[in-house]
């Protein structure tokens, strides 16, 4: 039998600022594929159109998606204000809700607020959490489904009240955890939300072994609860139409950074370890691709190495400007601290790029031809990316046996991993 | 007439430490985990083994008769760390049934790569034994049983040898059966024995896998598999890695007590015994000729050389090791020579194998390493060290490497470590 989901999302493209929403999109775009029917809840501030070129309002009920794209899913925006990231350069985050570059003036966020409450989620986040919540429940009224499946903790008090509400089993995907985005200062608030969803819901899916883990450790799940779904990637190739200009120079050795510059990121690894390759090597230049948080203190830590005139700084890239970047390195890094899975690794290896990565994170436990390296043995870090920058036989077998390999990572299988546990947990299987 | 000819390898490398580009030091292999290692594989292999071998010859009054070859490295190691290996192997050696084979000491690639260098390797090895178990060697056997025609006219022209062994790949002998004795193609007086493979793996590989039809494997039933060979050949070469005995095959598998039982088996039919390879060359002739003319191994299910040289950094990474010969020997310096040597060592370009998905679970359990990836990476910060201190020690200085863009170490690297004799 075909399970209708009532899915809860927080991202969707063109709206993307980070990884959550290219595996919403990902997924849900394979389920279609595979004709699974899903309703996607969406929360937008404003209008927006999608590819196909039909303008939505927002809080508009009509169902939006074109023909063209999908089949079997609709989207359901609903207005409310819900940002998974922070930029650095807003100060008042849960009041621009758009998730393109920002247009406002950089400034310096207020130290104090740093070292004290370590909010990545602006001021009226928790009310706009709360609202969400009552506005989806509004929502499926006028629909009709088996099953819930919420994204990450925004989205997952909408999940449990529809839940109570409408007597449906929840699922809930973690993408993220608190531990993950703030270490050991984790928000209360947050965390509790995420810990009554997970004991709420019906099944759990973490995007690996290693966030499964931390679910059964920190928030004292039971194991059979929790089920792995990998993520994947999309299978096209993207164009390669690139050809570098000026800066960096031809004959210098490029190593990107590319994600949120933030604690989870790892970011001051990468240029602790950009300092050590630079006593070794010249021409050598290191990219940093991303907002957040910590772009600021990068950008000063840079200087304070001394190698601020190594180091380019892009801010936040999007389309295509995002397959330019990995096409003009010769290494892609993931420091992260922390990371659940880790999609951008997939993509820089789509793009021809070899990949360093960190132990600490879900793609680290199940993929094999990339480098890998524990986030804080920065003199081990450097050693890799020297390596992959002198011995061009190690960089072309990365690249060579990466790039197969990551084709491997097939939204379809996440999808139909998915059908099974919806069916599992119906009782259906 | 069938005799069972056994030659046991013998071999572990000399394990290289964890070595990046910052470290300055010439200390490149891992005493401690090498002496570790071999602790642990006497415990559990070369002591009981050789004890059990022992007590069959003398059992069966000299009747049960096998082969060694041990590499000069694993010989170094049981000197340094596991004396009461070597004692025992010195005891087999006196029994007079047992016979030693020549190889390189290093159990190197150089046949490939360097052929002087090959050439005093396997003087160093042939020296060795006569040292040790006063045997000068007369039967050869290459790394990996790695054979082409050309190693035959080479070994031929050495001189003093009768025999050489490889791989009985099926691809080489065609409808023709390991089972004769041959003679490499263009050469006089050599002979050429080839390994029984499925008889071999049998033993090796399969012996404890109870997906296996045949299994469990008891020495009656092999016996029989030798007795059928009566009529169809003259011998069956059962060429295995001794490590085969309690360490790849776990003592709870049974196979100390099928080693045991299986000479008492052979030997109950009057057609069968067993002969050293040495023997065996001097018992039958030759029935025709072998023509090899691409190298084989007797590696992997390909038989090839894909184990070693499958992939660009294995390429890489041995080429510019024996791209340092001329430098190495120019710096004139002893422990400069050695490191050099051992890290020619075949088991360090089989780290860097990528072949994972049908040969990987034999290659992933014997390395050290997490990838290959890292196993390259740390040996070209190996080779780099050893560079550099060529540069600094040789006699006439060699202009900067393009590739060393590596500034002088701080430390002085040019410490020598202990000679092997």
């Amino acid at each position: 039998m075909k399970i209708r989901t009532l899915m809860l999302g927080w991202e969707f493209p063109p709206f993307i600022s980070g990884g959550l929403g290219t595996a919403c999109f990902g997924l849900t775009r394979a389920m279609d594929r595979l004709g699974m029917p899903v309703t996607f809840v969406l929360p937008r501030a404003r209008p927006f159109r999608l590819s196909a070129g039909v303008p939505v309002a927002a809080g508009s009920s009509e169902n939006l998606a074109p023909p063209s794209l999908f089949q079997h899913i609709r989207i359901r925006p609903v207005a409310a204000e819900m940002r998974p990231y922070v930029d650095p350069s807003v100060s008042s985050p849960a009041g621009a809700a758009t998730l393109s570059p920002d247009t406002s003036t950089p400034e310096r966020r207020d130290e104090s607020d740093e070292l004290s409450g370590r909010d990545n989620y602006g001021s009226n986040i928790y009310q706009e959490v709360e609202r969400f919540a009552e506005k989806v429940i509004a929502v499926a009224e006028s629909e009709e489904f088996e099953l819930i499946h919420a994204h990450d903790w925004m989205t997952f008090p909408a999940g449990v009240a529809l839940a109570a509400h409408s007597g449906k089993p929840l699922v809930i995907q973690v993408h993220s955890t608190e531990f993950d985005r703030s270490g050991e200062h984790v928000n209360q608030y947050v965390y509790d939300i995420e810990r009554h969803a997970m004991h709420a819901a019906a099944k759990i899916i973490a995007v690996s072994n290693y966030t499964r883990n931390i679910i059964l450790g920190r928030y004292g799940v039971a194991p059979e609860k929790v089920e792995v779904v990998y993520n994947g990637v999309e299978p096209s190739q993207p164009h390669e139409t690139f050809v570098r200009h000026t800066w960096p120079m031809q004959t210098d050795k490029i190593v990107l950074f590319l994600g949120r510059i933030t604690m989870q990121k790892g970011p001051e690894y990468f240029l602790q370890a950009a300092r050590k390759v630079l006593d070794k090597m010249e021409n050598v230049k290191f990219v940093m691709a991303g907002d957040g948080d910590m772009l600021y203190r990068m950008i000063e830590l840079a200087a304070e190495l001394d190698i601020g005139h190594q180091v380019l700084f892009t801010r936040f890239l999007r389309g295509d400007d995002v397959d330019k970047a990995y096409q003009m390195a010769d290494l892609y890094v993931m420091p992260s601290v922390s990371e659940p899975f880790g999609i951008a690794p997939l993509e820089a290896l789509r793009n021809n790029v070899p990949v360093l990565i960190s132990k600490q994170s879900g793609i680290a436990e199940t993929f094999r031809n990339a480098l890998k390296v524990d986030f804080w043995d920065i003199n081990e870090m450097a050693n890799k990316m020297i390596a992959v920058l002198r011995h061009p036989p190690l960089q072309e077998l990365l690249r060579a046996e990466g790039h197969k390999e990551a084709f491997k990572f097939r939204w379809e299988d996440s999808a139909a991993c998915m059908n099974e546990i919806y069916h599992k947990t119906l009782g259906l299987a | 007439m069938a005799s069972v000819c056994f030659y046991f390898q013998v071999h572990q490398p000399y394990r290289l430490r964890r070595y990046t580009i910052f470290d300055s030091n010439a200390e490149y292999f891992d005493e401690a985990r090498n002496a570790e290692i071999c602790h642990k594989v006497a415990q559990k292999c070369y002591l009981p083994a050789n004890r059990l071998l022992l007590r069959l010859i003398e059992e069966h009054g000299g009747r049960f008769r096998v082969a060694f070859s041990i590499t000069g490295v694993v010989l170094e190691q049981f000197r340094n760390y596991a004396p009461d290996v070597l004692a025992t192997f010195q005891d087999l050696a006196e029994t007079g049934c047992v016979e030693f084979l020549a190889e390189t000491y290093y159990h190197s690639l150089s046949f490939l790569f360097a052929r002087d260098e090959f050439v005093e390797q396997v003087r160093m090895h042939q020296q060795l034994m006569q040292e040790l178990f006063g045997q000068t060697p007369c039967v050869f056997r290459n790394t990996e049983l790695i054979y082409n025609n050309d190693l035959a006219q080479e070994i031929e022209r050495i001189g003093g040898f009768k025999a050489i062994l490889t791989e009985g790949a099926d691809h080489i002998l065609g409808y023709r059966s390991p089972n004769y004795v041959y003679r490499p193609l263009n050469t006089q007086g050599l002979k050429l024995l080839l390994k029984n493979f499925r008889l071999s793996d049998d033993i090796a590989f399969r012996f404890s896998n109870q997906h296996w039809s045949e299994w469990p494997l008891r020495p009656g039933k092999f016996g029989q598999w030798i007795n059928a060979i009566n009529g169809n050949g003259y011998v069956a070469n059962l060429f295995i890695d001794y490590e085969t005995f309690g360490e790849h095959q776990w003592e709870d598998t049974g196979i100390f007590e099928f080693l045991r039982e299986l000479p008492g088996e052979i030997l109950r039919n009057p057609d069968n015994d067993f002969k050293t390879p040495s023997e065996v060359v001097n018992s039958y002739e030759a029935v025709g000729s072998i023509d090899v003319p691409e190298l084989i191994s007797w590696a992997d299910t390909e038989r090839d050389l894909s184990a070693w040289l499958g992939n660009a950094m294995q390429h890489n990474a041995i080429t510019q090791l024996y791209k340092l010969g001329d430098i190495v020997r120019r710096a004139n310096d002893p422990a400069l020579l050695q490191a050099w040597r051992r890290l020619q060592t075949s088991d360090h370009f089989y780290y860097m194998c990528t072949k994972y998905f049908a040969d990987g679970d034999v290659h992933k359990y014997f390395n050290p390493y997490a990838s290959p990836y890292d196993s390259y990476i740390n040996f070209m910060s190996v080779l780099d060290n050893l560079r550099s201190r060529c540069g600094r020690s040789g006699p006439a200085s060699t202009p900067s490497q393009k590739i060393a863009t590596v500034p002088e170490e701080r430390t002085q690297g040019g410490r020598s470590e202990t000679p092997a004799k």
